[in-house]
């Protein structure tokens, strides 16, 4: 019978972790429990739903700390959240439907990190820095360097995942376009995420991520260096096209075709200048 | 494992693993078939209940997870509601009344998310009646009628309390 | 105050809002055994061996195979091609074909066994396309792979061709669909009695009791009294629980006979879809001859079905494809040929609109782009070739009443005169596009069928005094229950409340026939009316002579030794004369016509479609219920929408990759449109009240409709189905099929 632990604390769970590695780390269930009877019972899950150290989104001068085990339907909900970081809260809103979102948190899309985790674009796109903890003590990383392969992380076997953090001022400019299979419960074929600010005319701190496209989420430096300081126009849009198509090769699937794949991005991401190069300074 | 769960204002005990499906227990253990399974991955919402009046999958609900918390499945939404154990809310009845229910395997689900929309939000425009019922599938009615059937409880609500 | 025309709420609706409602897999008999099947995992090959693995315990299983029958190993329908079972020595045919099955007093342990049975196969040549299949590339069937074939003609297209000012010739495709019904298939077996007189009763999810009947007895070799098949509430069949129960029951009642228990087989999602029937995939090869002024002059259709693996249904899929393939038009000179080939593909079958979709996909791209050739207004052209009455269809029959032509388009204008809803998406990459489809859908059985099938209803008086209406028809969601119960409640001239409609078991019901075709209101319901006014009169004729109040009917039920009861047997009207050698003649008693009219948007950076507006208007001849009605349209409208625009069924040699229903898409709330179903009633002199069928035609067109303004939006033929954003990015690149 599967072993069962609900660590009623921190350090609780790090102890838990530490002693069981290869135990189960459960926060809503939603990615996990899809195909359970499928596969074999572990030999014990750790249940951090709800975990008082993992919960709760605090407000600073400097960021927003969002716990792990915050759900999407608490992301929704948080007013402050919401407001400094709209494509976070469109890319929330598109992820499954009503019942996914009551359960499904911000820390189990992190630690699945699979290739088409919905939240992952934006993080990259804002700059996100992760918390991880363990009985060892506490460190910081940016998201940017989180995920190193297929389903792949920095994360040690005893660590858990304590917080983003997204830094404030939040970019002025955010930019977030999820392409599913329909435009609920869907599976993304592919995901745009970007932010900027402007100075001026031109856009500074461009950020440009992708999700689906590859094994990871990943940022489009290349590109990125393209926009950073331009003055957006529909001839930087089509060198954005351009260069897109030479940044990413993603793949055939189940749920798509490569060259849409690599077609819906390159659109997008010239949309984003686009829509730049409409804005008003 | 033995869980408590509280189902419909009534604590039971059962002996599950703790990551049996919560939609399992319900149907097997406790014997609440009213909660039903369309696709066994959270897709279709047919097994939807409320954990503490929250619409959830019960199919990815890990059992244990569930303790601690109030139930609500299909068999007691209208008495959480108040209107007792046999009886039947304005929106259930509307439902009915509207045409909002053929086939009626995807019913209990779209009555137990859309009696909590209403809950939260007693003036939904259709739009939003239909953002919060994505995941309730329904192959049979085209979503029309069941859309129709929930914006006019909520109008006659509104007009009952006016 | 009438009671049909009105919209009493359905009388299962409390039930089914309230969880009340049992479906298959909430009735638990005690001691049940949970059934699964061992399925092939090539799509041809012989069966060398069934291989039990020694290590696991089967002390607690029962395993049944093709040995353990005892009977003819076949599923009756039609050809009676299917086996229950492959047996060893015999072919696979498809993947995901039966071949054993275990039962176990768990879930888990069924599951186990079956995870511990190896099929050992030599692999065989096989056939995965229509193309191939045609081409023989290896031989399934026969001589030429052909199962069934039909031609149907009408004047001398030659000639027809030779007139024309303009002939367009195009191909199109339609993919396969999976009903998606979200109750899976599922079935309870259980057999009783002594040896030799054993009894074997099925519960089942299921559309025609006496189908599944007929399948057993044949089975079992039994005798009509030894088999009991029973509905259970049905979440959704669509056609996909027509014919395939038949074989669930098969496989349950093998597994309960050798346990010797009740067995529960049901379904899980991915199963049902990769093993169970889609409606088939087409090939239309379809030429168009025009003057140009734009009237017809010719027609030569070419159809092709995928079968699958057996023949199953598929020639009766056939017929209709081939008798719609001309559609709502007059042309003077028509030939039409249709087959259905053999492939290894699991057995496609019925699904709501069963072959006319697919023809009526290819009529209304051709003659869209005939109205565009020469410059006609989409209704404008429609108007100068509809049919009117007294016209003669491709087949020769004369339409001699209920043709609602320029009803449904008349009704779609105006509707459309009326502002619609907001637009959903806006944007600089938006384009937008309307389409319209129109078209006709034969009610009832082709021809001669309702004459042969002899479909019966019973109506009794029951103690209370309440009518049971008796039939085989089976509610799945379409209101069959409330609808019979509102006309039988007028015919007899007493308060709805008072009629109650029996769960539909063969042991207490007659057999009305099948519960498909459309034909459950307009034939069955015409037959229930019938028996409720005869045991009206009955009731009445015998409070007379036994000087009881006619009224107090269960007074009148307590004196009577016997139950009062009526049996009425359809009988169509006269003057229905068809020729199955030459397929010609009076195809269907009465058509059904509609028109469908649908405004989209596409986003053109990622090729998304948004239907905005759809408008279907669709003739039922009488709606007995009009809110039941209006749910049948927009039920299937939808359905036509997700075959266009978001539903595809991905085969890979011969295995269904999407089996799961995060893979394997409906739409949900969001994708559907704010639906405007317009309901037109041109009366039918030989139905319930005028009416005719609802329950298909509403699939036919639509996905049309779609096709048509995506062509307008984007500038491309779309001339298949899917039209998902990755077709039409290969569409718009310029990528063939």
């Amino acid at each position: 019978m599967t072993e069962y632990l609900k660590p009623a604390s921190l350090e609780d769970a790090y102890a838990a972790r530490a002693s069981h590695p290869d135990y189960v780390l459960l926060a809503g269930g939603t990615d996990y429990m899809v195909g359970v009877l499928h596969r074999p019972a572990p030999a014990g899950v750790i249940d951090l739903f709800g975990l008082e150290g993992l919960c709760g989104i605090e407000v600073s001068g400097e960021r927003i700390r969002i716990g792990a085990a915050t759900t999407y339907a608490e992301v929704l909900a948080h007013e402050a959240l919401t407001s400094a970081f709209p494509s976070l809260e469109t890319c929330v809103s598109e992820i499954g439907a009503t019942q996914i979102q009551a359960r499904g948190t911000l820390g189990g899309n992190i630690g699945t990190s699979s290739p088409v985790g919905d939240t992952l674009p934006v993080l990259l796109a804002l700059d996100a820095v992760l918390e991880l903890g363990s009985a060892r003590g506490t460190r910081r990383v940016a998201y940017a360097e989180f995920c190193t392969g297929y389903r792949q992380t920095v994360m040690a076997a005893d660590e858990l995942i304590l917080a983003v953090e997204l830094p404030l001022p939040a970019p002025a400019i955010q930019f977030w376009r999820k392409v599913g299979t329909r435009k609920a419960q869907a599976i993304s074929k592919v995901m745009v995420a970007a932010s900027a600010t402007r100075s001026g005319e031109t856009l500074t701190q461009v950020r440009l991520a992708m999700g689906a496209v590859a094994d990871r989420p990943v940022r489009l430096a290349g590109v990125e260096a393209l926009i950073e300081g331009q003055v957006p126009s529909a001839e930087l849009a089509e060198r954005v096209r351009a260069a897109v198509g030479e940044a990413i090769t993603p793949i055939s699937d189940i749920r798509s075709t490569a060259p849409y794949r690599l077609r819906a991005a390159q659109n997008l991401a010239a949309r984003f200048v686009l829509q730049q190069a409409g804005a008003p300074a | 494992m033995k869980l408590e769960l509280k189902v419909n204002g009534e604590t039971r005990s059962v002996e599950a693993s703790p990551i049996a499906r919560l939609l399992d227990v319900l149907r097997e253990e406790i014997s609440l078939t009213g909660t039903k399974e369309g696709c066994g991955e959270g897709e279709c919402g047919a097994c939807t209940i409320l954990i503490d009046g929250k619409p959830v999958n019960s199919c990815l609900v890990p059992a244990a997870q569930a303790q601690g918390a109030e139930l609500t499945t299909i068999e007691g939404l209208a008495d959480r509601c108040g209107y007792g154990r046999q009886g039947a809310t304005p929106l259930q009845t509307a439902i009915v009344e509207w045409g909002g229910t053929q086939c009626g395997i995807c019913t209990p689900g779209i009555a137990v998310c859309a009696q909590a929309l209403l809950a939260e939000e007693p003036a939904p425009s259709r739009e939003r009646i239909r953002e919060a019922l994505a995941g309730n599938l329904c192959r049979c009615t085209g979503y029309q009628l069941i859309v129709d059937a929930v914006a006019a409880a909520a109008e006659a609500s509104a007009g009952s309390q006016a | 105050m009438p009671q049909v025309g009105v919209s009493p709420p359905r009388v299962d609706g409390l039930d089914k809002v309230t969880g009340a409602a049992r479906y298959v897999d909430d009735i638990q008999p005690p001691g049940v055994l949970f059934g699964r099947t061992v399925r092939s995992q090539v799509p041809h090959a012989r069966l060398d061996a069934i291989e039990l693995d020694p290590d696991f315990d089967w002390s607690q299983v029962t395993v049944v195979t093709a040995e353990d029958l005892t009977g003819p190993n076949v599923i009756a329908l039609i050809t009676d091609d299917q086996p229950a079972l492959v047996p060893v020595g015999g072919n696979i045919r498809h993947v995901d074909e039966a071949v054993a099955l275990v039962a176990a007093p768990t879930k888990p342990m069924a599951e186990a066994a079956r995870k511990a049975i190896t099929l050992v196969t030599t692999p065989l040549e096989a056939v995965f396309s229509i193309e191939d299949s045609i081409a023989k590339s290896a031989l399934l069937h026969g001589e030429d792979n052909v199962f069934k074939r039909f031609e149907i003609k009408k004047g001398d297209v030659a000639l027809g061709f030779a007139e024309a000012d303009h002939i367009i010739e195009h191909t199109y495709r339609t993919g396969a669909q999976e009903q998606m019904y979200i109750e899976p298939q599922g079935v309870i077996a259980s057999w009783a009695g002594e040896a030799g007189a054993e009894t074997v009763k099925l519960i089942g999810s299921l559309q025609c009791p006496y189908y599944v009947h007929k399948a057993l007895k044949a089975l079992y070799e039994l005798p009509d009294e030894r088999v009991i098949v029973t509905q259970a509430v049905t979440g959704g069949g669509f056609g996909g629980k027509e014919e395939y129960p038949s074989m669930i029951s098969a496989h349950a009642t093998l597994l309960a006979r050798k346990a010797q228990k009740p067995v529960k087989l049901v379904y899980e999602r991915d199963e049902d879809v990769a093993a169970t029937t889609k409606r088939h995939p087409s090939r239309t090869i379809h030429k168009l001859g025009f003057k140009k002024d734009g009237t017809l002059v010719a027609a030569e259709v070419d159809v092709v079905i995928d079968a699958g693996a057996y023949a199953t249904l598929s020639e009766v899929v056939l017929s209709r494809a081939v008798l719609h393939a001309a559609g709502p038009y007059k042309i003077p000179h028509v030939r039409i040929v249709g087959r259905a080939v053999a492939t290894n593909h699991p057995p496609h079958g019925a699904f709501r609109g069963f072959g006319a979709p697919q023809t009526t996909f290819a009529y209304e791209r051709q003659i869209a782009k005939a109205a565009a050739l020469v410059g006609q207004d989409a209704f404008a052209f429609r108007r100068h070739n509809m049919y009117r009455l007294g016209d003669v269809t491709a087949t020769g029959q004369t339409l001699r009443e209920s043709v609602a032509t320029e009803e449904v388009l008349a009704a779609v204008e105006a509707t459309l005169a009326k502002p619609g809803p907001r637009p959903r998406v806006e944007g600089p990459s938006i384009k937008r596009g309307r389409g319209i489809a129109f078209y006709n859908h034969g009610a009832g059985f082709t021809g001669s069928g309702e004459e042969r099938l002899k479909g019966q209803a019973t109506l009794a008086l029951l103690p209370d005094g309440r009518f049971e209406v008796r039939s085989s028809s089976t509610d799945i969601g379409q209101g069959a229950q409330t609808t019979f119960g509102q006309i039988a409640a007028m015919a007899a001239g007493i308060p709805t409340e008072q009629i109650v409609v029996a769960q539909p078991s063969t042991d207490l019901v007659p057999d009305s026939g099948p519960t498909v075709a459309s034909r459950t209101c307009m034939v069955v319901g015409h037959v229930v009316g019938q028996a409720a006014s005869q045991l009206k009169e009955r009731v009445e004729a015998y409070a007379k002579a036994n000087d009881l109040d006619p009224q107090d009917r269960a007074a009148v039920a307590a004196h009577s030794p016997e139950e009062l009861q009526t049996t009425v047997t359809y009988r169509p009207p006269p003057g229905i004369v068809w020729d199955d050698q030459t397929y010609s003649g009076d195809a269907y008693p009465v058509f059904g016509w509609a028109c469908c009219l649908v405004d989209l948007a596409v986003d053109t950076d990622t090729l998304e479609v948004t239907v905005e507006r759809c408008v279907h208007a669709v003739d039922v001849g009488k709606a007995i219920n009009p809110r039941i009605v209006q749910g049948q349209i927009e039920g299937g409208t939808l359905q036509a929408l997700g075959w266009a625009l978001w539903e595809s069924v991905l085969y890979k040699e011969g295995r269904v990759l999407n089996q799961r229903m995060t893979n394997s898409i409906i739409p949900t709330a969001i994708e559907a449109p704010e639906l405007e179903a317009v309901l037109v009633e041109v009366p039918y002199s030989h139905g319930p009240h005028g009416a005719k069928g609802v329950g298909e035609i509403p699939m036919d067109g639509p996905a049309a409709a779609v096709a048509n303004a995506l062509e307008q939006a984007l500038g491309v033929a779309t001339d298949e189905l899917p039209l998902l954003p990755e077709t039409l990015d290969r569409l718009t690149r310029g990528g063939a099929a």
